[in-house]
């Protein structure tokens, strides 16, 4: 029993933690709608030096400049879309968490199906 | 079929060795190549030359270096800079990224100018507007005022053949 609460204690404490953990208080608006739509963007971004963190939750300068410009831009009046467009434009598909299907990603999407299906096929295949 | 499975199971994961193995990941490639030189805002530095991005379209090779004085890195590299800086039609332009004047002042007294011209980027919006995400990065940009080679991380002395020949290259054109 005790090991359960334990286990359930930890499994909180990450899903909480998992949450925006590398911005800084300077940086938070104060204006919660807009703070939402820019934690939302972040999500969408990886970070380039961490490379497995989107830079909600990244340290890397990087990732703070990232962050305080999609705050400026969002002040600016710019919508989500234009705001990702641009840093896109700067940053290529690397940057996007969902690159978009081209001639070189296109595997990246395809795979996991054909890996997913080819397996269903032979594990019902093996039973019969 | 199983043999069909088999192969192309075989082929994607060659072909994912292949396109993952032969790249680096800490090298993310730049959009910006081929591309004209972004519009920047040009923050200017007192008892510095500036430049914008209008200079950087005169009918030259230039080399635009992103670099502090904070960063170990830039350190390494800045000998191999001022040797660049020697090649003639070549000139060097500096952005600072997030650094105060005085330590600019000092890192240069220290180790040389190499830099005909030096803006400021205190908050580095200019970095992101180039595409850049760690330092030092080095752009190299044609006689019309297109980047042509985009270097991540410092340029060692071992690198310098590569880059003069790209610069003579681009005197070339």
């Amino acid at each position: 029993m005790k090991n359960k609460i334990t286990t359930i204690v930890f499994v909180v404490i990450f899903i909480i933690n998992y949450e925006t953990k590398a911005i800084e208080p300077d940086e938070i608006l104060q204006d919660q709608i807009l703070e939402n739509r820019a934690k939302g963007i972040s999500k969408e971004l990886r970070c380039l030096v961490c490379q497995n963190e989107d830079i909600n939750n990244s340290n890397a300068d990087i990732a703070k400049d990232l962050r305080l410009l999609i705050r400026d831009e969002l002040l600016n009046g710019k919508t989500d879309q234009e705001i990702i467009n641009f840093i896109h434009s700067r940053y290529g598909d690397f940057i996007l968490y969902k690159p978009p299907i081209r001639f070189y990603t296109i595997f990246l999407w395809v795979f996991p199906f054909i890996f997913f299906f080819s397996f269903l096929i032979l594990f019902f295949k093996k039973k019969k | 079929m199983k043999f069909f499975f088999a192969l192309l199971f075989l082929i994607c994961t060659v072909y994912a060795l292949v396109v993952g193995l032969s790249k680096n990941p800490r090298e993310v490639p730049s959009t910006l190549i081929n591309q004209k030189i972004p519009n920047f805002e040009s923050i200017s530095i007192p008892s510095k030359k500036s430049f914008d991005s209008l200079s950087l379209i005169a009918d030259e090779v230039k080399i635009v270096n992103f670099f502090a004085s904070w960063c170990p890195p830039c350190k390494i590299e800045h000998p191999q800079l001022m040797r660049l800086n020697h090649i003639d039609g070549v000139k060097i332009y500096g952005i600072l990224k997030k650094d105060t004047h005085n330590s600019l002042e000092k890192f240069l007294k220290n180790l040389g100018n190499p830099y005909n011209a030096i803006v400021d980027d205190p908050k580095g919006k200019t970095g992101i507007i180039w595409g850049v995400y760690g330092l030092p990065e080095t752009f190299i940009i044609d006689k019309r005022g297109t980047i042509r080679y985009k270097h991540i991380g410092p340029i060692m002395e071992r690198e310098l053949p590569k880059i003069k020949k790209i610069i003579n290259k681009l005197h070339e054109e």
